[in-house]
């Protein structure tokens, strides 16, 4: 079949403002949005800019907006995103400066994933062997470990249209795949990423992380289960949680 | 711009990342990554990682290494399978302890299943040896050591591509590498250099691989006059998704999935009637494309393009969704089938090579057939040649060979920095790097470099593919050098600075191109049958002329071949027969 994809162009320093670039392809209704992507790349026009790797859905490379919503463009069939007249719409993702065309500026992104100090804190010495982990346990962040940090989320989150600092939902899914893992000893030193009020709390359950994720995470649901855990930390310590952002700033003022 | 540092390591899969890990805690480390490093196709690996804990039933490393030296058809250096096997057993917890989410039995410890080639008792039967985290085991083995090189400050350079390597006589002294953002070549300096590039799939029309599988390193490696070992051998995966070549685990097969031709028949009994589905791989590759020649693929055509089926449907929804839920995800996205409703069809896919860069055990990079060294430079990975895997490699193996020898690697490394003096870099370093990308550039017309890329795909898939012969191959030989040729004229249809993905893409080919050379010729060089590689014309394995290893240098447009002897030292070559 013959399609249009209509692709958002723009180059910082050389182009005004963004633009649109139809390009015409032959692809069969069973191949990926990426495909027809490449088909541009390798022989119409070398210019256009954008990430791909893996191509299946696996490495988080190539998350844009596909006719108006975010998904991977290799996790995409032409067959599903066609629209009337044979056109599919792509754009950057949004909530990131564009560098080129479809590639965006991930900065931002990662550096929020670190805050969270993403990795199993844990000092005891380790048992010669594995440390020992029941399926129940093992079940309870199992879909958190799905994240490939493609940042779909990021661009979906409504949320982030009007408060910028705010963490983010797939920070948030990385926090909690080590709150949730009866193997960490890390919940305090993730406190004052996830307890502050561009961290968890702005999240007001709009679904659209959830509804966009390629891997299929709750990633809501992770997001609340992660504020209560919060909640019911800071309560047994007679504290309340920082939701507000008045102590958050006087925290800054003293650093 | 000039940087110095102790160590670079190029490349952030499995293999890098461990490494950096070691040799980050010893000296100034900088990891380059033409990709961001959670990206790297490490990730990718589904199944498991074999190492004999014994946690589901009795395993012991010896019955793992001579299942490795076996499955690679007396190809593999036999002291180097039994580092890998034993030292597979305290990786693994390392990967554990450092917060990897394994499965679990019900006593809570690493669960194990079954994979190809791994057998109880020197073949027996198969054996629950590959640990994992349902079918993404690589995409936790890549997140955890990020998490890791997080946790301990490791720099890197996102998006930057190796372009070349500095050697002065036989020692390395750094790289020169392009800044996607900028478009700046970048020189490295450093006292050690380690490649951990991964594999270069992309050659092939249908394959598992991520269009970063280019094979960097090595085509640097060959470039600078340093011999590639045993590329004739690469990997065809038996169940890629028809079409696409994505990759269906092993997995499924471990997990009691079967193979069926167009009657239904699980054609595997005529094959391999001890392990069945769970032969290595050459062999279930070789037998799905007999049935697809014969008639009994599933369309029935004979054409090499017919398939076969996997089926699933018995193992229930259950397994299928705690065990393999990714495979479960593909075949609905990319097929519309449940796979616990439908078998899914598949196809062998272009996946691995077991050939690469010739290293010792240390991961430090050999010269010549007589073990010289490249002082300061090692190779790690599915991009390196240790030899663990010799003429076909065992599934679950290569995440083991990225921990066990990434680890190993990066050891050696920060003891080699410690004691090294700073190389001297001469002025004229990038002058090749430079060059190379001025002529992509220079504005003069040429041909754009995707139709050469096509061609060399389709060349490799139907010439230097499963079943191979003198003609086909010799036909490639010449093929690729023509497209070679026309490689010199190629230009960019981008000519900026700034993420010039265009320029990066016809590096890439360029890299290709070479490997794709060294790769065919190596494999008209061999005139037997071992392993991967599978000669019509020359059907039987003949350990008289030919147990020794290939050594390939690149010389302008011809491939010089020399030898390197394997060693045999525990078991004696047998017949292969499962």
């Amino acid at each position: 079949m013959k399609i249009t994809l209509r692709i958002k162009r723009f180059f910082p320093g050389l182009d005004k403002e963004p633009y649109d670039q139809d390009y015409v392809v032959e692809v069969e209704p069973t191949e990926r949005v990426l495909d027809a992507m490449m088909q541009v790349k390798r022989f119409q026009d070398g210019t256009l800019g954008f990430r791909k790797s893996c191509a299946h859905g696996v490495c988080g490379s190539d998350a844009m907006r596909i006719n108006g919503k975010d998904r991977l463009a290799c996790k995409t069939l032409v067959q599903d995103v066609t629209e009337e007249e044979g056109l599919v719409t792509i754009e950057p993702l949004r909530h990131f400066p564009v560098q080129r065309d479809l590639i965006v500026d991930q900065t931002g992104f990662f550096e929020r994933y670190r805050s969270v100090s993403p990795f199993l804190i844990n000092e005891e010495p380790p048992p010669p062997k594995e440390r020992i982990q029941t399926q129940e346990e093992r079940l309870a962040f199992d879909d958190a470990t799905n994240c490939i940090l493609c940042s779909s989320c990021f661009s979906a989150c409504p949320i982030l249209d009007e408060n910028t600092d705010f963490l983010g939902p797939a920070a948030i899914v990385q926090g909690f795949r080590f709150l949730a893992d009866s193997r960490d000893r890390g919940f305090e030193a993730r406190l004052s990423a996830l307890d502050d009020p561009v961290g968890v709390w702005p999240c007001e359950n709009h679904f659209e992380c959830t509804k966009c994720c390629p891997r299929s995470i709750k990633i809501t649901k992770r997001i609340n289960q992660t504020k209560n855990m919060i909640r019911k930390f800071r309560d047994e310590c007679g504290e309340s949680v920082h939701e507000e952002d008045s102590s958050h700033s006087l925290e800054k003022q003293d650093q | 711009m000039k940087h110095e540092f102790e160590a670079v390591i190029v490349g952030s899969g499995g293999a890098g990342l461990y490494a950096a890990l070691e040799a980050g805690a010893n000296g100034k480390t900088a990891v380059l990554s033409k990709v961001y490093p959670v990206r790297s196709h490490t990730g990718a690996a589904q199944g498991g990682i074999s190492a004999a804990l014994g946690n589901v039933e009795e395993d012991k490393p010896e019955w793992h290494a001579f299942d490795t030296v076996k499955g690679g058809d007396y190809l593999v250096d036999q002291q180097a399978a039994v580092i890998l096997t034993e030292e597979a057993i305290q990786a693994v917890y390392d990967l554990e302890n450092r917060g990897l989410p394994f499965n679990r039995t019900p006593q809570g410890r690493i669960d194990q299943r079954r994979f190809g080639g791994h057998t109880r008792n020197f073949g027996e039967a198969p054996v629950h040896r590959a640990c994992y985290a349902a079918d993404r085991t690589g995409h936790m083995i890549l997140q955890t050591l990020y998490q890791q090189c997080i946790k301990n400050d490791v720099s890197f350079y996102n998006e930057f591509q190796v372009i070349d390597l500095i050697l002065e006589g036989n020692r390395c002294s750094g790289v020169t590498a392009l800044e996607l953002a900028t478009g700046e070549l970048h020189l490295f300096s450093a006292k050690a250099v380690l490649f951990a590039t991964g594999g270069f799939g992309r050659m092939f029309r249908i394959t598992s691989n991520a269009y970063a599988n280019t094979g960097d390193g090595p085509a640097v490696c060959a470039r600078r006059g340093i011999p590639l070992q045993d590329m004739e051998f690469f990997q065809f995966h038996p169940t890629g998704i028809k079409g696409l070549g994505i990759l269906i685990s092993e997995a499924v097969r471990g997990e009691g999935g079967i193979l069926r031709n167009r009657s239904g028949e699980r054609f595997m009994e005529r094959y391999t009637p001890t392990l069945l589905d769970l032969a290595p791989r050459d062999m279930v590759s070789r037998a799905i494309m007999t049935e697809v020649r014969a008639g009994r693929g599933i369309r029935g055509d004979g054409k090499i393009d017919d398939f076969v089926h996997l089926d699933a449907t018995h193992l229930g929804k259950e397994t299928l969704m705690s065990k393999l839920p990714d495979i479960t995800d593909f075949c609905l996205t990319y097929l519309g089938i449940d796979p616990s409703e439908k078998p899914i069809p598949v196809l062998p896919t272009a996946h691995y090579a077991m050939g690469g860069i010739p290293t010792d055990v240390h991961g430090r990079v050999i010269a010549d057939h007589k073990g010289n060294l490249i002082e300061g430079l090692y190779a790690v990975g599915e991009c390196a040649c240790v030899s663990v895997h010799g003429a076909n490699r065992l599934g679950t193996n290569s995440l083991l060979d990225l921990v066990v020898f990434g680890r190993r690697a990066g050891l050696h490394m920060a003891g080699y920095v410690k004691n090294a003096e700073s190389p001297p870099v001469s002025a004229d370093a990038s002058g090749f790097a430079l060059e190379w990308i001025r002529r992509l550039k220079d504005g003069k017309k040429g041909p754009h470099g995707g139709h050469i890329l096509e061609e060399l795909q389709i060349t490799m898939m139907e010439n230097v593919g499963i079943y191979r012969n003198e003609r086909d191959m010799a036909r490639a030989v010449e093929k690729i050098q023509g497209l070679r040729k026309r490689y010199l004229d190629v230009r960019v249809q981008d000519r900026s600075d700034s993420f010039n993905t265009d320029l990066l893409d016809l590096i890439e080919l360029g890299n290709l191109l070479d490997l794709a050379l060294i790769t065919a010729a190596s494999a008209l060089n061999r005139r037997e049958s071992r392993g991967a590689h599978s000669r019509e014309d020359f059907p039987d394995r003949d350990d008289g002329q030919w147990l020794k290893h290939t050594l390939a240098f690149l010389d302008g447009n011809r491939v010089q071949i020399d030898y390197k002897p394997v060693d045999t030292s525990i078991w004696s070559p047998k017949p292969r027969k499962y």
